[in-house]
């Protein structure tokens, strides 16, 4: 597991809904067609800003709405490597740590980080630190199950590996 | 001199006593359809090019959403919402989600007599009234709806002398395939075709309409049938005022350019087989095919007397777990009577799909379409390469009782032997 | 200890005595269910994965509903990659154009009070109103699920509703919900289940109930449930099924807040875009243009909804500004709506009726609506771009206020037309 994730902010407000992040019209869409339109309804052309490594910083209950786990597999797929948030809804938290992409509940982010700073997520202690204004603020660990998906390299990457152990 | 019913329909139109083929004559046009297909283009022809904007005959013009209904896209509603703020501001007869355009003039508009254009290609079914109607382009359509006339070149006649009666589980889909197979897919260019002869007489008024729907296949730049009491009994029935128009015949001795002759009791099922409408092959030549979806609708075969074809078919039995089976009435009309008959329940039961009335599987833009590497056997017009969906597909066309038959069985047969007919 | 019911199904299914709020727990899961749009998507992670045979293929069901009709090629890929993925494991419950997935989970009996239902879609908490707990997942994890029959889930806290009293006439139980989520707003329940109780929920039909159950979601909740009676045995038993558990809260079991209603009290109300919790009393949007009206989805395309508003057209025209779209939830619906006159009603008043699925409620079919356009919709979402362009407009609403509002051409008070 990474210990580090280091990246620029980009800032979106409160509910942020599946259908903002993913219309429904490009669904059926291969995903390397559909990312390029995600967040077509707020931010037209988002993916074409953003810089792999990058961290989105948001409001409260991101992701809520539909279970389509093409709005967290666009948001990885632009590169796009952790969303920090003041709160998530269930099922795009779920969808997001079962693709590797960290899914980050923290308050008081929002507070602290400006579109454009330079964030470092210290996922081993919990801290947030945006490098642009030496500003912290800390974060609950994942649970322990969690962590094992997640240093797998997600949720495919840890059943395979399960699935191989148990051929053996 | 004689004339044609073609050149009689005109003359009048033209305030002529006589016209001749290949003359051009300006003629008022009684009605101007226009659909969601391509009503846009032609606003925008009317608002970027038209140095006077005004519309002499509102009143003429007739708007029908039917080929992306309900709207499947963003940009299909978009275009929706711009077509229906010109319809209103202009005053159209308007027509949103209440059936296919033909349908829709034949139900409520076109008579005897009269000259209808639409910005349709299959507008020439009209010709089942007695009518002369063809299909025009864009910028003819705003010409027309600009001045409520157009010019047209008179065609000359090809006469199709019909003698016989059509054997059950045969229908006027099957002759005029086979015509289309026969004289091939321009074999009717500029011309028109008109249907006469004592067989015309045992044809429905429905099955006519069928028949004059698919001339345009051959090329034909419209089809014409006299209107005989079976017409006029219709309009009857179905027009508030009962108006039945100005029935016209055709002249003895008059000049017609090719004569051809059909015997119905001759013609058996047959389809038009991949990519093109003329590619006609009798049904027991490609039996057996397997089939992914059925399609029974259209302007061509979406009637009620289809209807009630496929509903004795399906009656009891179930569709082939392979297929699909998309049922599109033609109009809220005709769903209302199949509803009213316990057609509707039929197909459900059976396992059909039932869609709204609308072009849907024959127009393949907006729902009920083929994936690749399948095969669809459609009672529509065309079987074009990607017509129904993806373009890796193999459409066939056939009667009502082909596809009753075929969604049954999971693979195309003759129905007479499959229904025991 | 005593239990809400979302623990007591829980603990049932991690065969525990009891379990706690926060307690992380593996349970065997007793159906699931993925449709057309993510089906593919399941299948390539199943694969992915390692797994070769699906634990049950008797406890899977595949139903086409968000692609049905298809209006493309790439849209009927779906259909024959999962048909292909079934025939191959035996999974017989398929269903290719029969209804939305919920109605179906419900109408099939896929889906039994006291069971844990997984489905790849954030409205399977609509069974909750028969007593499952019924939530959604995204297509990893349920590929995850056909591998091993089993998933993690967090014991959630409960939320409690008490809702005493009568609904009035022209009330239902949508303006009941969207009342509940307008006042604890998008994300009140986020993480937690919600369980409604109280005299009006035994009054309500099942299909009022799931309606409630399946707005849950909208105020964020990982299941929304109610403790099955008499009127869900009744639907059980009609299918021939009666081997479940009839859970039911304790009376003393320790809720995360308690919250009261009196239905009596309620009048229509409406959400508007963009967020499901802009909920208002409908009064406040009165007169409003509308140019579409939609009656349908897993919400309210049940029969007793599309009888409704055929009680409230019948011998009426539809104003001729607005195009009203039917959607039957299920094939069995439409059937039942035919035979009850309700289908002819509606058409002869103007409204078209399309193939039971999802249709304008998934935004990829049915009637998207235009920028600048109003709708008056019976369905559950109206987040921006969701079932139009960016500045198409959708009012939520019972599906009594929607015919009305039809009929109207603009948002009306469904009592003033009784």
């Amino acid at each position: 597991m990474e210990n580090n994730l280091t990246g620029n902010a980009w800032k979106f407000g409160n509910n942020i809904d599946t259908d903002i992040i993913m219309p429904s019209q490009y669904l059926s869409w291969p995903l390397e067609e559909s990312y390029r339109l995600a967040f077509e309804p707020l931010r037209k052309g988002f993916a074409d800003l953003v810089t792999p490594g990058d961290v989105i910083v948001a409001g409260s209950n991101f992701g809520s709405g539909s279970s389509r786990e093409q709005a967290a597999q666009a948001i990885f797929r632009m590169g796009i490597r952790a969303v920090i948030a003041n709160s998530y809804a269930r099922i795009f938290y779920r969808n997001a740590l079962n693709i590797g992409l960290y899914a980050i509940e923290c308050p008081e982010a929002e507070a602290i980080i400006e579109e454009g700073n330079r964030v470092k997520i210290d996922l081993d202690r919990g801290v947030l630190l945006n490098l642009s204004t030496a500003r912290e603020a800390s974060f609950g660990p994942f649970p322990q199950n969690l962590r094992k998906i997640m240093e797998a390299g997600g949720l495919v990457e840890y059943m395979k590996k399960r699935n191989h152990q148990e051929a053996r | 001199m004689a004339m044609t019913l073609s050149e009689k329909v005109l003359a009048r139109a033209a305030g002529k006593d006589e016209v001749t083929p290949g003359e051009i004559v300006q003629t008022e046009i009684d009605w101007i359809m226009t659909n969601d297909a391509t009503t846009h283009v032609s606003i925008d022809i009317f608002e970027q090019k038209l140095l006077k904007q005004e519309i002499k005959h509102p009143e003429r013009v007739i708007w029908v959403v039917d080929h992306n209904i309900p709207a499947e896209s963003v940009e299909t509603a978009n275009v929706h919402r711009k077509q229906r703020i010109f319809a209103g501001k202009h005053g159209f007869n308007s027509h949103v989600g209440e059936g296919i355009c033909h349908q829709l003039l034949v139900e409520k508009y076109v008579l005897p007599g009269q000259v209808v254009i639409g910005a349709d290609s299959h507008t020439c079914s009209h010709g089942a009234l007695g009518a002369f109607a063809t299909g025009v382009g864009s910028t003819d359509l705003v010409g027309a709806i600009r001045e409520g006339s157009l010019w047209f070149m008179v065609p000359a006649t090809l006469k199709f002398h019909l003698t016989g009666k059509l054997r059950e589980g045969v229908t006027t889909k099957d002759l005029i395939l086979t015509i289309i197979g026969d004289i091939s897919a321009n074999g009717a260019n500029y011309r028109a075709m008109e249907f006469s002869g004592p067989a015309v007489s045992t044809l429905s008024f429905e099955s006519r309409l069928a028949l004059c729907n698919l001339v345009v296949e051959a090329g034909g730049k419209n089809a014409i049938m006299e209107a005989d009491e079976k017409v006029v009994g219709y309009l009857r029935r179905n027009r508030p005022q009962g108006a039945t128009g100005v029935v016209l015949q055709g002249d003895q001795g008059a000049a017609y350019e090719k004569f051809f002759h059909y015997d119905l009791s001759q013609i058996a099922p047959v389809v038009a087989c991949p990519h093109a409408v003329d590619n006609v092959s009798p049904i027991i030549a490609v039996e057996g095919r397997e089939i992914d979806q059925v399609f029974v609708g259209s302007c061509s075969n979406g009637r009620i007397e289809d209807l009630r074809i496929l509903g004795r078919i399906l009656k009891g039995n179930r569709v082939h777990s392979r297929v699909r089976l998309a049922v599109s009435p033609a109009s809220t009309r005709v769903f209302l009577q199949a509803l009213e008959e316990g057609l509707i329940s039929t197909f459900l039961e059976a396992g059909a799909m039932v869609l709204n009335p609308n072009c849907s599987t024959c127009w393949g833009g907006c729902q009920a379409v083929v994936g690749d590497g399948e095969r669809l056997l459609s009672t529509g017009t065309r079987n074009f390469k990607g017509r129904s969906g993806s373009a890796l597909a193999e459409v066939f066309l056939g009667s009502v009782y082909s596809a009753g038959a075929a969604a049954l069985a999971g693979k195309i047969v003759n129905p007479i032997n499959y229904l025991g007919l | 200890m005593a239990m809400t019911l979302a623990e007591k199904i829980l603990a049932r299914k991690a065969l525990k005595k009891e379990v706690a709020p926060g307690e992380l727990v593996t349970v065997a899961v007793d159906h699931t269910m993925t449709y057309d749009l993510f089906c593919p998507s399941v299948v390539e992670a199943f694969k992915e994965m390692g797994f070769k045979q699906v634990w049950n293929p008797n406890k899977i069901a595949i139903i086409f509903d968000h692609l049905v009709p298809a209006k493309n090629a790439k849209e009927v890929e779906h259909f024959k990659v999962s048909l292909a993925f079934a025939r191959a494991q035996g999974i017989t419950k398929v269903h290719q154009h029969d209804g939305i997935c919920h109605q179906l989970l419900f109408e099939k009996g896929y889906s039994r009070p006291g069971d844990v239902i997984l489905g790849t879609d954030s409205h399977t908490v609509t069974t909750g109103g028969v007593g499952a707990f019924a939530t959604g997942i995204g297509y990893t994890e349920m590929a995850s699920i056909w591998g091993t029959g089993e998933i993690w889930l967090k014991v959630p806290e409960t939320l409690r509703f008490e809702i005493e009293g009568e609904l009035a006439p022209g009330v239902s139980a949508k303006d009941l919900i969207l009342k509940i989520i307008g006042d604890i707003g998008h994300a009140g329940a986020t993480y937690k289940a919600m369980e409604f109780g109280g005299t009006l929920i035994g009054r309500l039909s099942v299909a009022q109930r799931l309606t409630i159950a399946n707005m849950s979601v909208e105020a964020g909740a990982k299941a929304g449930l109610m403790a099955p009676d008499e009127k869900v045995l009744e639907h059980y038993r009609e299918l021939g099924i009666t081997d479940f558990p009839m859970l039911r809260p304790d009376p003393d079991a320790a809720y995360r807040s308690v919250s009261r209603y009196d239905a009596s009290k309620l009048v229509p109300m409406v959400s508007c875009s963009p967020a499901v919790d802009n909920v208002m009393p409908l009064f406040e949007v009165a007169g409003e243009e509308v140019r579409k009206a939609f009656l349908g989805s897993c919400t309210n395309g049940r029969l007793e909804d599309i009888e409704m508003a055929a009680s409230l057209v019948r011998g009426k025209k539809i104003h001729p500004k607005v195009e009203m779209i039917v959607t039957p939830a299920s094939r069995t619906i439409y059937q039942q709506a035919i035979q009850s006159g309700a289908v002819a009603a509606l058409v002869e008043a103007g409204a078209y009726v399309t193939v039971p699925a999802c249709g304008l409620c998934s935004g990829i079919n049915g009637g998207v609506v235009a920028d600048g356009d109003t709708i008056i919709s019976s369905n559950n979402r109206n987040f921006l771009g969701r079932m139009g362009g960016p500045t198409a407009r959708v009012i939520l609403a019972s599906p009594a206020s929607v015919a009305v509002s039809a009929l109207a051409g603009k948002v009306v008070d469904p009592r003033e037309y009784l």
